[in-house]
Parts: structure tokens; C-alpha cells; sequence
């Protein structure tokens, strides 16, 4: 009685009405927290000295930086769901991963431009073959190829399941990407944030950084939840499309 | 090229980029929940609806 109760409160949690009802309570909250972050972090950045290397050109990092974590932050929220699609068969966990991919795409294209908008006047150059320049464009092309495989499916569930299995294949490029410049020898620098014995930048651009990659985060959470409720809207005038169909055929 | 040149391209392509997923996600939900209301107009409801409106 008392697992039936626990597992019932459990399914009730992750059920598509529910979370309907929580989106739209939270989402206002939402959106307005990340507005002001953002009117917050664009302010620090644009008021912050430049570095006695790089001038005023270090202020490319605070959006460089917030979407290249995202662009690996999504990719880690999809692989979490694609478990919840294989293990749990929980639909609310196939339309999670399904409303992140072209976010995760988005945020790592940022990514790539911006690092090129950087890389050009501190490098000299646009764009080099590098680990982790190249492992960054190889999760973007494999953004791009789950959005188009799980369009490519029209049964829902099938099209997630699929997904899922190349989204887990697919997470072997993350620790790729984090520790490339570790592991080979790379034009694009070392971690200086999140590394062992903490952080080497200078505190005049760690809190630009860290609002600007707070803003980002609560961005991409607004988004998500925004897609994945445009999502469960649009399985349902599917389903109750499928449900008219088939009354008419029943009354003709 | 000057460096505000770089600058302003990179903030100009986040923002465009950003703006372009507001836009898709807002328009995406506004008209969906159209659909759904034409669906609801029309006489169309989920079944779970419909059982509680059996029951009443």
C-alpha cells in the first residue's frame, strides 16, 4: 500500500499535466530572473578594464565562455534524459531531450563564432584544426544529426529511443572536449576556471564570467522548459487529431 | 580590423542567435495553444476530459 502510494506521488511528479502547471507557474519567474541577470552581467562586462594582453578583446569571453559550458551542459542534460527514455521509458524524458538538442545546437554555434571572432585579432587566424576547436564542431554536427533523426521518425517513443542511443554514444566527445587541451597540444588555451587549485584568471573577469554564465544557465532552463511545454502541446493536438480521425471514420 | 570590431560582431551574433531561439520558442508555444484551442472549440477533448466529464 504504502509502495503503490510512493510510486503513484512519483509518476504524479512526472506527469505531463503536472509539469505543465508547474511551466507555467514558473516560467514568469523564470524569464524576469534572466533578464536581470543578463542587464547585471552585460553591465560588469562592459564596465571591467581590459587585460594588459588582450585589451578590450577579453570582453569576447563573456559570451564565449557562458555558451561553450552550455553548449556541454546541454549535451549532459540530453544524456541524463536519454537514460530516463532507456531505463524509465518516461515520456516527459523523451520530450526533454528532444526540446534540447536545437538549444544545445544554438549555444555551441555562439560558441564557435565567437571563438573565431576572438581567435582571428589574438591568434591571427579564423579557425585551426585544433582538439578542441574540431571536437566543439564535431558536437555541433552531432547536434544537428539528432535533430534531424528524431524528426525523421513519426512515432514519438520510436524516434526518442533511437535518439537516446546516439545521444549516450555520443557522450564519449564531452570529457573529449574538456580535457583536449589537456591531453594534446592545442592552439586554444587550458582551463583557467574550473581546473585543479582553482581558478587563474583575475578577479576583475571571474565576476563578469561567472554572472554571464549564471545568466546563460538560467536562459538555457527558461528555454528548455518553454520547448519541452511546446512540445507536450504539440503531442497532444497530434493525439487529439489521431482521436477526431478516428470518431469521423467510425460516424461515416 | 579594430578590436571593438570583433567585439561587436561576437555580442551582435550571440544576441541574433539568442533572440532567434526567444522568437522560435514564443511563436512555437502561441501557436500550438491555438491549435489546441481550435481543437477544444471544435468538440475535441482529451479522453482524460471526457472521463471527468462523464463522471459529473
Amino acid at each position: 500500500m504504502t509502495d503503490s502510494l510512493a510510486i503513484s506521488k512519483f509518476t504524479d511528479l512526472a506527469n505531463p499535466t503536472r509539469f505543465l502547471a508547474l511551466a507555467a507557474r514558473i516560467l514568469p519567474w523564470m524569464a524576469a530572473a534572466t533578464v536581470m541577470l543578463f542587464a547585471i552581467g552585460l553591465y560588469l562586462s562592459f564596465t571591467t578594464e581590459g587585460d594588459y594582453q588582450q585589451g578590450l578583446t577579453v570582453r569576447i569571453m563573456y559570451v564565449h565562455v557562458p555558451a561553450a559550458w552550455l553548449s556541454m551542459m546541454c549535451y549532459t542534460v540530453m544524456a541524463v534524459s536519454a537514460i530516463g527514455t532507456l531505463v524509465w521509458r518516461h515520456p516527459l524524458a523523451d520530450v526533454s531531450h528532444k526540446a534540447a538538442a536545437p538549444l544545445g545546437a544554438a549555444f555551441t554555434l555562439i560558441a564557435l563564432a565567437t571563438g573565431s571572432l576572438w581567435g582571428r585579432p589574438m591568434w591571427g587566424t579564423w579557425w585551426v584544426w585544433d582538439a578542441r576547436l574540431t571536437s566543439v564542431f564535431v558536437l555541433f554536427l552531432m547536434y544537428l544529426g539528432l535533430i534531424a533523426l528524431n524528426r525523421a521518425m513519426d512515432d514519438p517513443s520510436r524516434a526518442a529511443r533511437v535518439s537516446a542511443v546516439l545521444i549516450l554514444v555520443g557522450f564519449v566527445n564531452i570529457p573529449i572536449i574538456k580535457f583536449s587541451v589537456d591531453w594534446w597540444n592545442t592552439l586554444h588555451q587550458p582551463a583557467s576556471v574550473i581546473r585543479m587549485g582553482g581558478p587563474t584568471i583575475d578577479q576583475e573577469f571571474l565576476w563578469p564570467l561567472l554572472i554571464m554564465a549564471i545568466a546563460f544557465t538560467m536562459l538555457f532552463f527558461t528555454l528548455h522548459t518553454t520547448a519541452m511545454r511546446n512540445e507536450i502541446w504539440r503531442r497532444r493536438v497530434a493525439a487529439q487529431r489521431r482521436m477526431a480521425a478516428r470518431m469521423a471514420g467510425r460516424e461515416a | 580590423m579594430s578590436h571593438t570590431f570583433y567585439i561587436a560582431m561576437s555580442y551582435a551574433v550571440s544576441a541574433i542567435v539568442i533572440l532567434c531561439l526567444v522568437a522560435w520558442t514564443w511563436l512555437d508555444g502561441r501557436a500550438r495553444r491555438q491549435e489546441l484551442a481550435e481543437l477544444e472549440a471544435s468538440g475535441v477533448r482529451r479522453r482524460s476530459a471526457q472521463a471527468k466529464d462523464d463522471a459529473a
